[in-house]
């Protein structure tokens, strides 16, 4: 890269979208009023300043709901995606548990579904955690099997937070159709980002966040099917605002930013969606042009371009964070968690333990420029071409020798 | 997670990578760890013949702590004698390193990987002297 390239980027540089997203600037626009100006409590019945952060709310539901093609009346706003995914799965679970108590997900879902279901495990009730295909992406035939009439719900995450697959949610509506099923769908790292419509998914419940599309955190919502209606049990009781489903006083400046980052992304996903899978192609045509035994991680084809997984061989994730160290990115490698364990993500792909180790998560957004993408390719290839240079690994398989033949010791 | 000082600069300039002749009589090797672990250390000595480590070289996969600890442990065994740099400990390097509690494997395989090296090297001493009787009572027996 010249150096008149590289001038013009900021360092260090954000490759973490999947974590969060800047707020975008018309957003917090948007939001300012109503910290000062519009400050009443949107649940005030008997003044103006009420009335005021009401219609501001209630607009800013009318977008969320634009956003994935359900009406306003089927939204309801929460602090972000966990408490929308603990709310849908406890909630539909409890209040359905005389007749059915079993719930499907997949092993591959995010951390907060894993652990709703895990606390309703020890409530009483059958979770069946179903594998995934190599490429990331449920068996529809399993998933059919996996279905009782006891199966009050099944959760199945949109786009992978981790590989960015994509999983085939129109079918798996249908399919939890037939079944009397209801389907709550995970799409924190999908709305905004694909088209997503909760009549033609035949999706009863979806959660969505506010931070991963450019807008505020703190905030999220929780798509709840009106025709034919599901019902919950509220997680937190009050003073039953939200249709008795969420208690407490709505934040109102978080509200009327998720709105505004609802309408921005739907205005703008054509033109975002193109350009951000221009540089993700461009990003990942120079890395397999120029470095070998890089796997991606997840489906080539039915995926969230923003969201690129690589496996880079015989070099450990953790010491190529290092050495990129201006990159901000995410490891499947489990030396940056506490755990040491690699991720259940891509073990669930099949992905052998020491290839789990060496991969990395790139995140490609809106912000995202061309030479941010030259930079970091520049920046990978020469520290996996150095880090290679000190792999025994990359020597033995240099040297033709299988690493599986060898007897490694355990510590 | 952030790095201690000692950490970054063995990794940005890590001393002593390479390979010896893994075959040669006077070269020691240990290779321990496993790739599904997430490091695999490969240490090397060469030994003169009265007992001093002349060299040492190292190669590593694994995270920054981990190329740390190797490329520091072949610093510190060079010119010492074997049963000196046997009694390198762990807690050396960790200290050494500022290693944080979830990084102190590093420090133990580094440890491993130098008595590795050190007990290939005396395994070889000891039956280069019997290999030749050994290949003949081999050879005997197969036919």
């Amino acid at each position: 890269m010249s150096a008149e390239a590289k001038k013009n980027i900021r360092l260090p540089i954000y490759m973490d979208y999947q974590a969060t997203t800047p707020t975008d600037e018309r957003v917090v626009q948007a939001m300012l009023p109503y910290f000062t100006e519009v400050f009443g409590n949107p649940h005030s019945r008997s003044h103006s300043f009420g009335w005021e952060a009401e219609a501001a709310v209630e607009d800013a539901r009318a977008k969320v709901a634009k956003l994935i093609g359900a009406s306003p009346k089927e939204v309801i706003f929460t602090s972000g995606a966990t408490e929308s995914n603990n709310l849908a799965l406890k909630g539909v679970a409890r209040f359905y548990k005389d007749r059915k108590d079993e719930i499907v997900t997949l092993i591959t879902e995010h951390k907060c579904v894993l652990d709703a279901c895990r606390h309703l495990e020890e409530e009483g009730f059958k979770v069946t955690y179903l594998p995934v295909q190599q490429n990331g992406i449920v068996d529809l035939e399993r998933l059919r099997e996996a279905i009782t009439e006891r199966t009050a719900i099944v959760s199945v995450m949109t786009v992978n937070n981790e590989i960015g697959v994509i999983q085939p949610m129109a079918e798996i509506g249908t399919i939890c159709r037939e079944k009397g099923a209801f389907l709550h769908t995970d799409a924190a790292q999908a709305a905004g980002k694909i088209p997503l419509d909760v009549d033609a998914m035949h999706i009863d419940l979806m959660s969505i966040s506010g931070h991963k599309m450019y807008g505020p955190k703190g905030i999220g919502a929780l798509y709840v099917r009106r025709k034919p209606r599901v019902r919950l049990q509220a997680l937190i009781n009050g003073g039953g605002q939200e249709r008795g489903m969420r208690s407490g006083t709505l934040p109102t400046p978080l509200c009327v930013g998720f709105g505004k980052a609802a309408e921005i992304a739907g205005d703008e996903m054509g033109a975002d969606a193109e350009r951000i899978r221009m540089l993700s192609e461009r990003f990942l045509d120079a890395i397999n042009t120029r470095l070998p035994d890089v796997v991606l991680n997840g489906d080539r084809e039915r995926r969230y371009p923003g969201n690129l997984n690589l496996s880079f061989s015989y070099v450990e994730g953790e010491s190529l964070m290092m050495g990129m160290r201006d990159i901000a990115v995410s490891s499947g490698s489990a030396c940056t968690s506490a755990s040491l364990e690699p991720s259940y993500v891509l073990r669930a792909l099949g992905v052998d333990e020491e290839m789990a180790h060496t991969s990395i998560r790139f995140g490609i957004g809106r912000p995202t420029t061309e030479a941010e993408v030259d930079y970091t390719v520049e920046t990978v290839v020469k520290h996996v071409q150095k880090l290679r240079q000190m792999s025994p690994l990359w020597e033995m398989v240099q040297e033709g020798v299988d690493l599986k033949s060898i007897r490694w010791s355990d510590h | 997670m952030a790095y201690g000082e000692k950490v970054i600069d063995h990794y940005e300039n890590p001393r002593n990578i390479g390979a010896m002749d893994k075959s040669a009589a006077n070269v020691g090797t240990g290779l321990v760890g496993a790739p599904a672990c997430g490091d695999v250390m490969k240490l090397q000595i060469q030994v003169s013949a009265d007992g001093i480590i002349e060299d040492a070289k190292f190669k590593t996969f694994g995270c920054g702590s981990a190329i740390a600890s190797s490329s520091l442990i072949t610093e510190w065994v060079k010119g010492k004698s074997l049963d000196e740099a046997e009694n390198i400990k762990n807690t050396q390097i960790a200290q050494h390193l500022a290693l944080p509690p979830v990084k102190i494997h590093c420090s133990v395989l580094a440890e491993d990987a130098i008595k590795a090296a050190i007990a290939d090297f005396r395994g070889k001493a000891a039956t280069v002297g019997g290999r030749a009787a050994q290949n003949v009572a081999a050879e005997a027996a197969a036919e």
